[in-house]
């Protein structure tokens, strides 16, 4: 009798696959600029009658994150959540971008004789304004938007020394608390007046200008504390160094647990809301772009073979102390910088906020993404911020659900959803059309 | 004066002494033979003059200079290339990518070309790219150059390791078992291809060899070890006749 249901299931399940296949393969061939073109079109819906929409549904407001929450804070709004997303995001996403992939491609096309800049640039600002204008409907939208680009930052600089070089380390929530400290400590100290640092030492309309500095500043500093994993690193492998790792977390978080004058176990407030979408956006942008260029370079590559074979790579010329020494310290400060930025958005830190939970989302984000690719970290730090965002309404019971998720995924796909894989920015914006086919299953191959 | 040199080389693992009063020396394009029972030392005298252990006693010489106690990278940047007795290849790497890697040391765009594509980073690359797939075209691979290594049969990943070698335009190529494992078909396209390698690029090569037909083939002089010694060296014939040699080594193979 279950050996029937099983079968019964199994067969359920193929046909519904096989439908989805079927389904999606109408979508094979829509180049990215379509699906932006779709996805502004429904955020201007939203916009302007998704109040309405809303209402007519039963549900008071949009709801902020595709109606999870919603749906978990009462039950019988389900109905509603799902026609709310079906009518806004699903058939017009899937309308649009379906309608307009002629004239996508053409322009994908038309796009390819400019320079490789000049078509990223058209791309980028078409997802800035899709993120600007989607999240302008609710300020929740918006801080989960800020807090998911700056996870990208932090998951793709923990998968340089995790995934690329393969050496466990525990480190990150140090980097980002020393990243955020020195840069709230420069903001606070020269633009703003509070009862800790006193008067402000320069005029407050310098501040936005000089927020980058405060950024590379606290990346700098983060990168020297790097120094301490890193020469361990040259003798040690394995869990001796992820253990070193670990404890250099604690000893910055201890660091700053006692030292008063920058608020103790109290931590800083009051930093000024420098941190602003497109501030972010641009600190993302670059530093996928950085980091990508690395990892795709033959001195990045070295990473790997340090991973893969340190003896092979010290044959081949391969200087393994700097491979490790420029992967730990360039980590670092990407971490710094996310940090001084994640400082700027919460606009409140402590030493508390840098401790084991902030490691073990990281770490989430980095294995549930994939290991040794950035598109695997971008996908992993946007896909968890937003289910760890939409579970928030289960409290507790979210650090039992997302354990399990992991747990699942580490059973199901060791090294996470999208790993060992180039991201090639010139194929993302390329026209896709039935030679593209090939090329998309090459690179599966 | 020779190209490499090593002299009265020592060295213990702990107690046990597993190279004893070593010499060597090499002259630019010779082709040199190490041969010798399992366990007598041969691997260990690679990984001594490369650099992976530093010798007890003794001194090495390339182009006249010690490279004794230098680290591996460095030593292999002066040119002594090397190939692995166990493959030793990158698991996740492509083939292509594992011959540019071997021009580490060659690549002078430093870590402002790492971060960001410079045009004097985009040339390197290029460059790194042609000559590396001139290389895989000389090991008769260059249809493979963008799968990943561990999709090759075994023979074609010792090619890439022998490739992956030469990228880094050593003066003498240092091979260890090359044709270890392989089918007979696989050892004599491994034998044509190194007397290829040998002539087009002109290097000194030292093999260690277990079958006797690819030493006595290659070599123009031999030296068999048994226990960390040298026992006898000389020409292929001096070596088939010696009976200290025979009694080590040859006695216990049948076909010589
Ligand atoms: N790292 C090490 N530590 C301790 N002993 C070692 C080490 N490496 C090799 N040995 C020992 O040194 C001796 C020589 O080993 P080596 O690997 O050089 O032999 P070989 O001539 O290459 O043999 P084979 O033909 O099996 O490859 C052996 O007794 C081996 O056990
Ligand atoms: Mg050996």
């Amino acid at each position: 009798m279950p050996k029937k249901i099983i079968s019964v299931g199994k067969k359920i399940w193929a046909t519904m696959t096989g439908w989805l296949k079927k389904f999606w393969s109408n979508f094979r061939d829509v180049p990215l600029i379509s699906w932006l073109v779709a996805f502004s079109v429904t955020v201007a819906l939203e916009i302007f009658i998704g109040q309405a929409l809303a209402r007519m549904v039963g549900l008071s407001k949009p709801p902020a994150l595709f109606g999870v929450a919603l749906v978990l804070d009462n039950p019988a709004k389900f109905l509603s959540a799902i026609i709310y997303m079906i009518l806004v995001y699903g058939l017009p996403v899937g309308v649009i971008a379906y309608l307009t992939k002629g004239v996508g491609n053409q322009i994908a096309e038309w796009l390819l004789q400019f320079p490789l800049l000049l078509t990223s640039v058209v791309h980028l600002l078409l997802i800035y304004g899709v993120m600007h204008y989607w999240t302008s409907i609710s300020d929740y939208r918006l801080l989960v938007a800020r807090l998911a680009m700056i996870s990208i930052i932090v998951t793709l600089s923990l998968n340089v020394v995790n995934g690329y070089m393969g050496e466990f380390s525990c480190s990150h929530p140090g980097f980002m608390a020393l990243g955020a400290y020195v840069s709230s400590i420069f903001t606070v100290l020269l633009f703003v007046t509070d009862n800790r640092f006193g008067d402000a030492l320069l005029p407050a309309f310098l501040g936005p200008f000089m927020f980058p500095v405060s950024l590379v500043l606290g990346g700098f500093v983060s990168a020297a504390g790097a120094l301490l994993v890193a020469i361990p690193s040259f003798r040690t492998r394995g869990d001796y160094l992820a253990i070193i790792s670990l404890a250099f977390m604690f000893i910055v978080k201890s660091l700053f647990e006692n030292l008063e004058v920058v608020g103790g176990a109290r931590g800083i407030s009051n930093q000024p809301d420098y941190a602003n979408l497109w501030t972010i956006f641009v600190w993302t942008v670059l530093a996928i772009w950085i980091i990508n260029n690395f990892v795709r370079s033959t001195m990045g590559k070295a990473l790997n073979a340090v991973r893969d074979g340190e003896l092979a790579a010290s044959a081949m010329t391969v200087n393994t102390q700097k491979t490790k020494m420029v992967a730990f310290l360039f980590a670092a400060f990407w971490a710094g910088i996310g940090g001084g930025l994640f400082a700027h958005v919460i606009r409140y830190i402590n030493p508390g906020t840098f401790g084991i939970r902030k490691l073990a989302e990281v770490l989430a984000m980095v294995y549930f993404g994939g290991l040794n690719s950035v598109t695997g970290s971008i996908v992993g730090a946007v896909g968890f911020s937003l289910i760890s965002e939409a579970l928030r309404p289960l409290d507790i019971f979210k650090w039992i659900f997302i354990p399990i998720m992991l747990i699942l995924i580490m059973i199901y796909r060791p090294t996470g959803l999208i790993a060992f894989r180039e991201f090639d920015v010139a194929q993302l914006f390329q026209p896709k059309g039935k030679k593209d086919e090939e090329g998309v299953d090459h690179a599966a191959a | 004066m020779p190209l490499l040199e090593v002299s009265n080389m020592t060295h213990f693992f702990g107690g046990l002494r597993a190279v004893h009063a070593y010499n060597l020396e090499i002259e630019p394009g010779q082709i040199r033979g190490l041969i010798g029972p399992n366990g007598a030392g041969k691997t260990t005298i690679f990984n001594l003059i490369t650099g992976i252990y530093d010798p007890t006693e003794g001194e090495i010489l390339l182009e006249g200079k010690t490279i004794k106690g230098r680290e591996p990278n460095k030593i292999a940047s002066r040119g002594l290339g090397r190939t692995f007795q166990t493959l030793r290849l990158w698991r996740h790497m492509s083939v292509i990518d594992h011959i540019k890697l071997g021009r580490y040391s060659k690549l002078d765009y430093g870590l402002p070309g790492a971060f960001f594509s410079t045009p004097r980073r985009l040339r390197e690359e290029e460059k790194t790219t042609k000559i590396a797939m001139d290389l895989l075209e000389l090991v008769g691979l260059p249809e493979t150059a963008d799968q990943l290594v561990t999709n090759l049969p075994y023979g074609a990943q010792r090619r890439v390791e022998l490739a992956r070698a030469l990228a880094t335009e050593p003066k003498i190529l240092f091979l260890d078992e090359p044709t270890a494992g392989m089918n007979p078909e696989e050892l004599i396209d491994m034998m044509k291809i190194i007397r290829e390698v040998h002539q087009e690029l002109d290097l000194a090569i030292f093999l260690i060899e277990h079958r006797m037909k690819v030493v006595m083939d290659l070599c123009e002089l031999i030296q068999t070890l048994d226990f960390g010694e040298v026992i006898a060296e000389g020409t292929p014939d001096d070596i088939r006749n010696d009976p200290k040699v025979i009694d080590a080594y040859l006695g216990k193979e049948v076909s010589v």
